[in-house]
C-alpha cells in the first residue's frame, strides 16, 4: 500500500519538475517560430541565425572567443597542473586556491576592477573583442581545474614519468607524449564545460561592449523578439549537445578496464 | 662555476651538492610562473584595483567618503533586496532541489530519468542566465505562451505579467537555475548515503520516520546547508539573468554596478562602483567561507 502510494507521487512529482523546466523551453520554441503580428506558423527567425549579418557576426565572435578561451585554457593550464604534480607538489595548495578564486570573486567586481589592465592591453594588442579570452580565460579556471584535476588524480603521474625520463625523455616530452594523452578525457572535458560557459557569457562582454552572442540577443529582443528567442534556444540546444557529449565521454572512462 | 665550463660533459664540482639541493627546491617553481603572472594580472590586479579604488579618492588619496555612501538608502535597499533575492530564491532552490534529487538517486543509475535529469540540470545550471530570462520572458511576458493560454481560458491579462520584470519574476527566473544547480551540488551527498546505515537502523528497530529524523537528516544537515550557501552565492554574484530582465532601474546590487558603470555617477560619485564591488567581494567571501567549513565537516561522513 504504502509503496504504490510512494511510486504515483513520485511520478507525479518527477512530472510537476518536467512541466516546470520543460515549458518555458516550449514557450521559447513557440514564440520563435511564429509570427508576431498574424501568428502564423514561420522559419523566419531561424533562417535570420544564418542570414541577418550583425547575427552570424555575433555567433562567429562567440564561436572564435569559445575556441581562443579552450587554447588558453589548455596552454596555461595543463602544463602547470601536471608540473605541479610531478615537481612541485607543494604548490599543489596555492594552484588549486588560485583556480577555485574565481567562485568567490564575481564575473561583475573583475569587470569593475580591470579598466587599467584592458587599458593595456589594448594598447598591446589592439582593441577587439577577442581580448576578451584573457577574461575568460579565468573565468572558467574552476570549472577546467576539477576536470582536469580529476583526471590526473586516477593516474600514477610520477612512475610514468620517471619511467619516461629513464628512457631518455625530456620533460616537455614527458608532459606532451606521457602524461596529456592518458589525461585527455579531463582536458576534453574542461574544454566542453569552458565553450559552454564562454558562449553564454554575458557580464563581462555586456559590459565592455562587445558585440558576443548574448549582447546581441538582448540588444535585438526589443525590435525583432522571435529572432533573439530563436537564438537563445539555439544556444542552448548547443550547449546541451556539448554537455551531453560530455557525459558520454565521462561513460567511456569509467567502464573500460573497470578503474 | 665558469671555470669548469670549458670542459666537455657533466663536470661534478665541488659547489655541485649543495647547489642541486636547492635548485630542486626553486628551480622547477620557475615552471609556475606564466600561470602565477596571468592569474596575477587578470584576476588579481582586478580584485586589488576594486579593494583600493573602494577607498581613494576621486582626486587621489584616501577617503572613507565611498564605504559612507554605502549607507545611503539606494545601495542599501539594492543590498536589502540582493540578499532577499539570493535568501528566497536558495532555500526554494535548496528544498525543490534536494527534493529532486532524492526522487532521481531513488531511480538505478542507468535509468533513462536519472541521466535526463543529470544532464538538463548541467546545462540550466551551467549555461548563461540570458538565455534562461528569455525563455521566462516568452512564457510569461508579452505574446507568451502561458500568457496566451491563460488570457483565453481563465482571462489573464494578455499584455503579459509585469512582475516577471519585478521582484518575484527574478526569484521565479533564479529559481529556474537553482534547482538544477542543487541537484548537481546534493546529488553526491544523497549518493553517499549507505543502504547499510538504513539496514543497521531497521535491525535495531527503527521506523521509516525515525531512520529519517534520526539517522538521515542529521548526517545530510552539513552537506544541505553547505549546498544553500553555495545557492546563496550563486545567486548573489549572478548578473546575466537580471540584467536581462530588469532594462531599468536597479533593484538588486548588481543591477545598481550596472548604472554606475553605464552612466558613471550614482549618488553624486564617479567610480562609486568600487565600493559595491567590494560589498559583493566581503558578502560571497564570507558565504563561500562558510560553505568550506560545511564542507569539511560533511566530509567527515559522506
Amino acid at each position: 500500500m504504502g509503496a504504490v502510494v510512494w511510486r504515483v507521487s513520485r511520478w507525479l512529482l518527477l512530472l510537476a519538475f518536467a512541466a516546470f523546466f520543460l515549458v518555458p523551453l516550449v514557450a521559447l520554441l513557440n514564440f520563435s517560430t511564429r509570427d508576431t503580428r498574424t501568428g502564423e506558423r514561420t522559419g523566419a527567425a531561424w533562417q535570420a541565425l544564418v542570414e541577418d549579418p550583425t547575427m552570424t557576426e555575433a555567433i562567429t565572435t562567440s564561436l572564435l572567443l569559445a575556441g581562443l578561451t579552450v587554447v588558453g585554457m589548455v596552454v596555461l593550464l595543463v602544463p602547470t597542473m601536471i608540473w605541479v604534480k610531478l615537481r612541485v607538489p607543494r604548490a599543489t595548495r596555492l594552484i588549486e586556491f588560485l583556480c577555485l578564486l574565481p567562485l568567490t570573486i564575481p564575473a561583475l567586481v573583475i569587470v569593475v576592477g580591470m579598466d587599467n589592465v584592458y587599458a593595456w592591453v589594448d594598447y598591446l594588442i589592439g582593441d577587439s573583442a577577442l581580448t576578451l579570452t584573457f577574461v575568460y580565460v579565468v573565468l572558467v579556471l574552476p570549472y577546467s581545474y576539477r576536470a582536469i584535476d580529476s583526471a590526473l588524480g586516477s593516474l600514477d603521474a610520477t612512475t610514468l614519468s620517471e619511467a619516461a625520463r629513464s628512457l631518455g625523455a625530456g620533460w616537455f616530452t614527458v608532459i606532451t607524449r606521457v602524461i596529456l594523452p592518458n589525461i585527455w578525457p579531463g582536458v576534453l572535458g574542461g574544454a566542453f564545460i569552458a565553450i559552454a560557459l564562454v558562449l553564454g557569457e554575458y557580464t563581462v562582454s555586456s559590459l565592455t561592449n562587445y558585440e558576443t552572442l548574448p549582447v546581441v540577443i538582448v540588444a535585438i529582443s526589443k525590435a525583432n523578439a522571435p529572432e533573439s528567442m530563436a537564438a537563445a534556444l539555439a544556444s542552448l540546444l548547443f550547449a546541451a549537445l556539448l554537455l551531453m557529449m560530455l557525459s558520454f565521454l565521462d561513460r567511456r572512462r569509467r567502464h573500460p578496464g573497470g578503474k | 662555476m665558469s671555470e669548469t665550463a670549458p670542459l666537455a660533459g657533466p663536470a661534478p664540482a665541488p659547489a655541485a651538492p649543495p647547489r642541486t639541493g636547492r635548485s630542486f627546491g626553486i628551480g622547477p617553481s620557475v615552471g609556475l610562473l606564466p600561470f602565477l603572472a596571468f592569474v596575477g594580472i587578470f584576476l588579481i590586479v582586478p580584485t586589488v584595483t576594486v579593494c583600493i579604488g573602494a577607498f581613494q579618492a576621486d582626486e587621489g588619496g584616501f577617503t572613507l567618503e565611498k564605504i559612507r555612501l554605502l549607507g545611503e538608502e539606494t545601495p542599501l535597499k539594492a543590498l536589502r533586496q540582493s540578499l532577499v533575492l539570493s535568501f528566497t530564491s536558495a532555500v526554494v532552490g535548496a528544498v525543490l532541489g534536494a527534493l529532486l534529487a532524492y526522487l532521481v538517486v531513488t531511480a538505478p543509475p542507468t535509468s533513462i530519468v536519472r541521466r535526463t535529469v543529470t544532464a538538463v540540470c548541467g546545462v540550466l545550471a551551467q549555461f548563461g542566465g540570458v538565455t534562461l530570462a528569455f525563455a521566462w520572458m516568452a512564457t510569461l511576458g508579452f505574446g507568451g505562451l502561458l500568457t496566451d493560454l491563460l488570457a483565453t481560458y481563465v482571462g489573464g491579462d494578455p499584455n503579459g505579467s509585469s512582475w516577471l520584470y519585478e521582484m518575484p519574476g527574478l526569484v521565479l527566473v533564479y529559481t529556474y537555475f537553482q534547482i538544477p544547480l542543487m541537484v548537481i551540488v546534493f546529488l553526491p551527498a544523497l549518493e553517499g548515503l549507505r543502504p547499510q546505515w538504513r539496514e543497521a537502523a531497521v535491525n535495531l528497530g527503527a521506523t521509516t520516520w525515525q531512520y529519517w529524523t534520526q539517522v538521515a537528516f542529521p548526517l545530510l544537515r552539513p552537506a544541505f546547508l553547505g549546498s544553500a550557501l553555495l545557492l546563496f552565492a550563486n545567486a548573489f554574484a549572478a548578473y546575466a539573468t537580471a540584467a536581462a530582465l530588469v532594462s531599468q532601474g536597479a533593484p538588486i546590487t548588481p543591477l545598481l554596478i550596472r548604472n554606475s558603470l553605464t552612466s558613471e555617477i550614482v549618488l553624486g560619485q564617479a567610480n562609486f562602483a568600487y565600493a559595491l564591488a567590494l560589498e559583493m567581494i566581503v558578502v560571497v567571501a564570507l558565504v563561500m567561507g562558510l560553505y568550506a567549513w560545511l564542507l569539511k565537516r560533511t566530509s567527515r561522513w559522506l
